[in-house]
Protein backbone atom coordinates (compact mmCIF):
# COMPACT_ATOMS: atom_id res chain seq x y z
CA UNK A 1 0.00 0.00 0.00
CA UNK A 2 1.52 3.26 -1.05
CA UNK A 3 1.43 6.36 1.13
CA UNK A 4 -0.85 8.05 -1.43
CA UNK A 5 -3.41 5.29 -1.15
CA UNK A 6 -3.37 5.39 2.67
CA UNK A 7 -3.78 9.16 2.59
CA UNK A 8 -6.63 8.95 0.10
CA UNK A 9 -8.43 6.19 1.98
CA UNK A 10 -8.24 8.00 5.32
CA UNK A 11 -9.54 11.27 3.82
CA UNK A 12 -12.28 9.38 1.95
CA UNK A 13 -13.26 7.65 5.19
CA UNK A 14 -13.55 11.02 6.96
CA UNK A 15 -15.60 12.45 4.07
CA UNK A 16 -18.06 9.53 3.97
CA UNK A 17 -18.32 9.28 7.78
CA UNK A 18 -19.07 12.99 8.17
CA UNK A 19 -21.63 12.85 5.34
CA UNK A 20 -23.40 9.90 7.00
CA UNK A 21 -23.39 11.59 10.41
CA UNK A 22 -24.75 14.75 8.80
CA UNK A 23 -27.75 12.75 7.57
CA UNK A 24 -28.13 10.82 10.83
CA UNK A 25 -27.95 13.61 13.41
CA UNK A 26 -31.30 14.94 14.57
CA UNK A 27 -29.96 18.37 15.46
CA UNK A 28 -29.54 20.65 12.45
CA UNK A 29 -26.59 22.45 14.07
CA UNK A 30 -24.69 19.17 14.32
CA UNK A 31 -25.58 18.47 10.69
CA UNK A 32 -24.10 21.82 9.65
CA UNK A 33 -20.91 21.23 11.64
CA UNK A 34 -20.49 17.74 10.16
CA UNK A 35 -20.95 19.27 6.71
CA UNK A 36 -18.13 21.72 7.47
CA UNK A 37 -15.88 18.76 8.32
CA UNK A 38 -16.93 17.08 5.09
CA UNK A 39 -16.05 20.20 3.07
CA UNK A 40 -12.66 20.36 4.77
CA UNK A 41 -11.97 16.71 3.92
CA UNK A 42 -12.89 17.35 0.29
CA UNK A 43 -10.63 20.43 0.31
CA UNK A 44 -7.76 18.19 1.46
CA UNK A 45 -8.55 15.89 -1.48
CA UNK A 46 -8.42 18.89 -3.83
CA UNK A 47 -4.94 19.64 -2.49
CA UNK A 48 -3.90 16.05 -3.19
CA UNK A 49 -5.25 16.45 -6.73
CA UNK A 50 -3.10 19.55 -7.41
CA UNK A 51 -6.02 21.96 -7.17
CA UNK A 52 -4.56 24.42 -4.67
CA UNK A 53 -6.67 27.40 -5.73
CA UNK A 54 -9.93 25.44 -5.68
CA UNK A 55 -9.02 24.01 -2.27
CA UNK A 56 -8.62 27.49 -0.80
CA UNK A 57 -11.83 28.70 -2.46
CA UNK A 58 -13.59 25.65 -1.02
CA UNK A 59 -12.41 26.44 2.50
CA UNK A 60 -13.17 30.17 2.39
CA UNK A 61 -16.41 30.16 0.41
CA UNK A 62 -17.99 26.80 1.27
CA UNK A 63 -16.70 25.89 4.72
CA UNK A 64 -16.48 29.56 5.68
CA UNK A 65 -19.11 31.83 4.19
CA UNK A 66 -21.87 29.45 3.11
CA UNK A 67 -21.85 27.34 6.28
CA UNK A 68 -21.85 30.44 8.48
CA UNK A 69 -24.96 31.54 6.58
CA UNK A 70 -26.53 28.12 7.25
CA UNK A 71 -25.71 28.23 10.96
CA UNK A 72 -27.03 31.78 11.15
CA UNK A 73 -30.39 30.79 9.66
CA UNK A 74 -30.66 27.63 11.81
CA UNK A 75 -30.09 29.61 14.99
CA UNK A 76 -32.23 32.54 13.84
CA UNK A 77 -35.24 30.31 13.22
CA UNK A 78 -34.62 28.12 16.27
CA UNK A 79 -35.65 24.96 14.46
CA UNK A 80 -32.71 22.78 15.37
CA UNK A 81 -34.70 19.76 16.45
CA UNK A 82 -36.70 17.83 13.91
CA UNK A 83 -39.80 16.16 15.33
CA UNK A 84 -40.06 12.49 14.42
CA UNK A 85 -43.78 11.96 15.03
CA UNK A 86 -46.20 12.14 12.13
CA UNK A 87 -43.58 10.94 9.73
CA UNK A 88 -44.98 8.66 7.05
CA UNK A 89 -43.86 5.09 7.57
CA UNK A 90 -42.94 4.27 4.01
CA UNK A 91 -40.67 7.28 3.51
CA UNK A 92 -37.50 5.79 5.02
CA UNK A 93 -37.52 2.37 3.29
CA UNK A 94 -38.46 3.83 -0.09
CA UNK A 95 -35.77 6.50 0.21
CA UNK A 96 -33.18 3.92 1.24
CA UNK A 97 -34.15 1.66 -1.69
CA UNK A 98 -33.89 4.55 -4.16
CA UNK A 99 -30.57 5.72 -2.72
CA UNK A 100 -29.08 2.23 -2.85
CA UNK A 101 -30.35 1.82 -6.44
CA UNK A 102 -28.68 5.06 -7.45
CA UNK A 103 -25.42 4.08 -5.76
CA UNK A 104 -25.53 0.68 -7.51
CA UNK A 105 -26.10 2.37 -10.89
CA UNK A 106 -23.20 4.76 -10.32
CA UNK A 107 -20.97 1.87 -9.22
CA UNK A 108 -21.94 -0.11 -12.32
CA UNK A 109 -21.15 2.82 -14.64
CA UNK A 110 -17.82 3.42 -12.92
CA UNK A 111 -16.80 -0.23 -12.91
CA UNK A 112 -17.92 -0.95 -16.49
CA UNK A 113 -16.03 2.11 -17.75
CA UNK A 114 -13.00 1.40 -15.60
CA UNK A 115 -10.88 0.73 -18.66
CA UNK A 116 -11.40 4.27 -19.89
CA UNK A 117 -10.66 6.19 -16.71
CA UNK A 118 -9.22 3.53 -14.47
CA UNK A 119 -5.64 4.56 -15.15
CA UNK A 120 -3.46 6.63 -12.93
CA UNK A 121 -3.51 10.41 -12.95
CA UNK A 122 -1.44 12.25 -15.50
CA UNK A 123 1.80 13.86 -14.42
CA UNK A 124 1.36 17.57 -13.97
CA UNK A 125 3.81 20.33 -13.24
CA UNK A 126 4.00 22.67 -10.28
CA UNK A 127 2.02 25.30 -12.19
CA UNK A 128 -1.09 23.14 -12.59
CA UNK A 129 -4.00 24.47 -10.57
CA UNK A 130 -2.08 27.36 -9.05
CA UNK A 131 -3.93 30.69 -8.64
CA UNK A 132 -1.78 32.23 -11.39
CA UNK A 133 -2.63 29.57 -13.99
CA UNK A 134 -6.35 29.62 -13.11
CA UNK A 135 -6.35 33.41 -13.23
CA UNK A 136 -4.73 33.42 -16.66
CA UNK A 137 -7.40 31.18 -18.19
CA UNK A 138 -10.23 32.82 -16.23
CA UNK A 139 -9.40 36.33 -17.41
CA UNK A 140 -8.71 35.44 -21.03
CA UNK A 141 -10.84 32.59 -22.31
CA UNK A 142 -13.57 32.76 -19.65
CA UNK A 143 -13.74 36.52 -19.19
CA UNK A 144 -17.39 36.92 -20.25
CA UNK A 145 -18.69 34.03 -18.08
CA UNK A 146 -16.69 35.51 -15.20
CA UNK A 147 -18.35 38.91 -15.66
CA UNK A 148 -21.78 37.25 -15.94
CA UNK A 149 -21.09 35.52 -12.61
CA UNK A 150 -20.74 38.93 -10.98
CA UNK A 151 -24.15 39.92 -12.39
CA UNK A 152 -25.57 36.64 -11.06
CA UNK A 153 -24.24 37.35 -7.58
CA UNK A 154 -25.69 40.87 -7.74
CA UNK A 155 -29.08 39.47 -8.77
CA UNK A 156 -28.96 36.95 -5.91
CA UNK A 157 -28.13 39.73 -3.46
CA UNK A 158 -30.98 41.94 -4.71
CA UNK A 159 -33.31 38.93 -4.70
CA UNK A 160 -32.47 38.09 -1.10
CA UNK A 161 -33.12 41.67 -0.01
CA UNK A 162 -36.37 41.96 -1.97
CA UNK A 163 -37.69 38.69 -0.56
CA UNK A 164 -37.23 39.92 3.00
CA UNK A 165 -38.48 43.45 2.30
CA UNK A 166 -41.76 42.28 0.84
CA UNK A 167 -42.94 40.81 4.14
CA UNK A 168 -42.22 44.07 5.92
CA UNK A 169 -44.29 46.11 3.48
CA UNK A 170 -47.24 43.74 3.77
CA UNK A 171 -47.27 43.83 7.56
CA UNK A 172 -47.50 47.61 7.68
CA UNK B 1 -1.24 11.40 -6.40
CA UNK B 2 -0.43 7.88 -7.45
CA UNK B 3 -3.81 6.13 -7.26
CA UNK B 4 -6.33 5.17 -9.96
CA UNK B 5 -8.66 7.98 -10.98
CA UNK B 6 -11.66 5.71 -10.54
CA UNK B 7 -11.12 5.71 -6.74
CA UNK B 8 -11.78 9.42 -6.54
CA UNK B 9 -14.75 9.10 -8.91
CA UNK B 10 -16.16 6.33 -6.72
CA UNK B 11 -15.86 8.55 -3.64
CA UNK B 12 -17.63 11.31 -5.57
CA UNK B 13 -20.43 8.88 -6.52
CA UNK B 14 -20.81 7.74 -2.90
CA UNK B 15 -21.04 11.34 -1.66
CA UNK B 16 -23.60 12.13 -4.37
CA UNK B 17 -25.75 9.13 -3.41
CA UNK B 18 -25.57 10.21 0.25
CA UNK B 19 -26.74 13.67 -0.77
CA UNK B 20 -29.72 12.20 -2.65
CA UNK B 21 -30.50 10.07 0.39
CA UNK B 22 -30.46 13.17 2.57
CA UNK B 23 -32.93 14.96 0.30
CA UNK B 24 -35.21 11.91 0.40
CA UNK B 25 -35.18 11.02 4.11
CA UNK B 26 -34.93 14.36 5.90
CA UNK B 27 -37.85 16.75 6.27
CA UNK B 28 -36.08 19.76 7.72
CA UNK B 29 -35.77 22.15 4.75
CA UNK B 30 -32.36 23.41 5.90
CA UNK B 31 -30.92 19.89 6.12
CA UNK B 32 -32.33 19.16 2.64
CA UNK B 33 -30.55 22.28 1.45
CA UNK B 34 -27.30 21.08 3.04
CA UNK B 35 -27.70 17.74 1.26
CA UNK B 36 -27.96 19.62 -2.04
CA UNK B 37 -24.68 21.35 -1.17
CA UNK B 38 -23.20 17.90 -0.54
CA UNK B 39 -24.25 16.82 -4.04
CA UNK B 40 -22.77 19.94 -5.63
CA UNK B 41 -19.57 19.21 -3.77
CA UNK B 42 -19.50 15.62 -5.03
CA UNK B 43 -19.90 16.88 -8.59
CA UNK B 44 -17.04 19.33 -8.03
CA UNK B 45 -14.85 16.47 -6.81
CA UNK B 46 -15.55 14.56 -10.03
CA UNK B 47 -14.66 17.68 -12.05
CA UNK B 48 -11.34 18.04 -10.24
CA UNK B 49 -10.54 14.34 -10.68
CA UNK B 50 -11.23 14.51 -14.42
CA UNK B 51 -9.25 17.75 -14.70
CA UNK B 52 -6.29 16.01 -13.13
CA UNK B 53 -6.55 12.90 -15.26
CA UNK B 54 -6.83 14.87 -18.51
CA UNK B 55 -3.48 16.26 -17.86
CA UNK B 56 -1.28 19.27 -17.58
CA UNK B 57 -2.53 21.15 -20.64
CA UNK B 58 -5.07 23.97 -20.39
CA UNK B 59 -7.69 21.30 -21.11
CA UNK B 60 -7.33 20.20 -17.51
CA UNK B 61 -7.58 23.71 -16.10
CA UNK B 62 -11.02 24.11 -17.68
CA UNK B 63 -12.30 21.68 -15.06
CA UNK B 64 -10.97 23.97 -12.34
CA UNK B 65 -12.63 27.00 -13.94
CA UNK B 66 -15.92 25.11 -14.08
CA UNK B 67 -15.66 24.24 -10.39
CA UNK B 68 -15.02 27.92 -9.67
CA UNK B 69 -18.27 28.83 -11.45
CA UNK B 70 -20.18 26.07 -9.67
CA UNK B 71 -19.03 27.44 -6.31
CA UNK B 72 -20.10 30.96 -7.30
CA UNK B 73 -23.54 29.75 -8.40
CA UNK B 74 -23.87 27.70 -5.19
CA UNK B 75 -23.19 30.82 -3.14
CA UNK B 76 -25.92 32.72 -5.00
CA UNK B 77 -28.29 29.77 -4.64
CA UNK B 78 -27.71 29.55 -0.89
CA UNK B 79 -28.36 33.27 -0.42
CA UNK B 80 -31.71 33.12 -2.22
CA UNK B 81 -32.70 29.70 -0.87
CA UNK B 82 -32.10 30.57 2.76
CA UNK B 83 -34.09 33.77 2.30
CA UNK B 84 -36.96 31.70 0.91
CA UNK B 85 -36.73 29.36 3.91
CA UNK B 86 -36.81 32.33 6.29
CA UNK B 87 -39.89 33.79 4.62
CA UNK B 88 -41.63 30.38 4.59
CA UNK B 89 -40.88 30.09 8.30
CA UNK B 90 -42.34 33.54 8.91
CA UNK B 91 -45.63 32.65 7.26
CA UNK B 92 -45.99 29.07 8.59
CA UNK B 93 -43.86 28.90 11.76
CA UNK B 94 -42.30 25.69 10.45
CA UNK B 95 -39.70 24.61 7.92
CA UNK B 96 -40.83 21.01 7.82
CA UNK B 97 -41.30 20.30 4.11
CA UNK B 98 -44.38 18.15 4.83
CA UNK B 99 -46.14 21.22 6.28
CA UNK B 100 -45.61 23.25 3.14
CA UNK B 101 -48.10 21.50 0.90
CA UNK B 102 -50.57 24.20 -0.16
CA UNK B 103 -49.61 23.70 -3.82
CA UNK B 104 -50.81 20.09 -3.62
CA UNK B 105 -53.84 19.54 -5.84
Amino acid sequence: MSIDLILFLSIALIAVATAVSMLASRNAVYSALFLVLNFLAVAALYLLLNAAFIAIVQVTVYAGAIMVLFLFVIMLLGTEEEQIDGRSKWQMPVALAMGVTLAAELAYVLLSGAGEWGGSFARVGEEFGSPASIGRILFSEYLIPFEITSVLLLVAMVGAIVLTLKRKRESQ
Amino acid sequence: MNIPASYVLTLSAVLFALGILGVLIRRNAIVIFMSIELMLNAANLAFIAFARSFGPATEGLRGHVFVFFVIAVAAAEVAVGLTLIVSIFRSRQSIDVDDVSSLRG
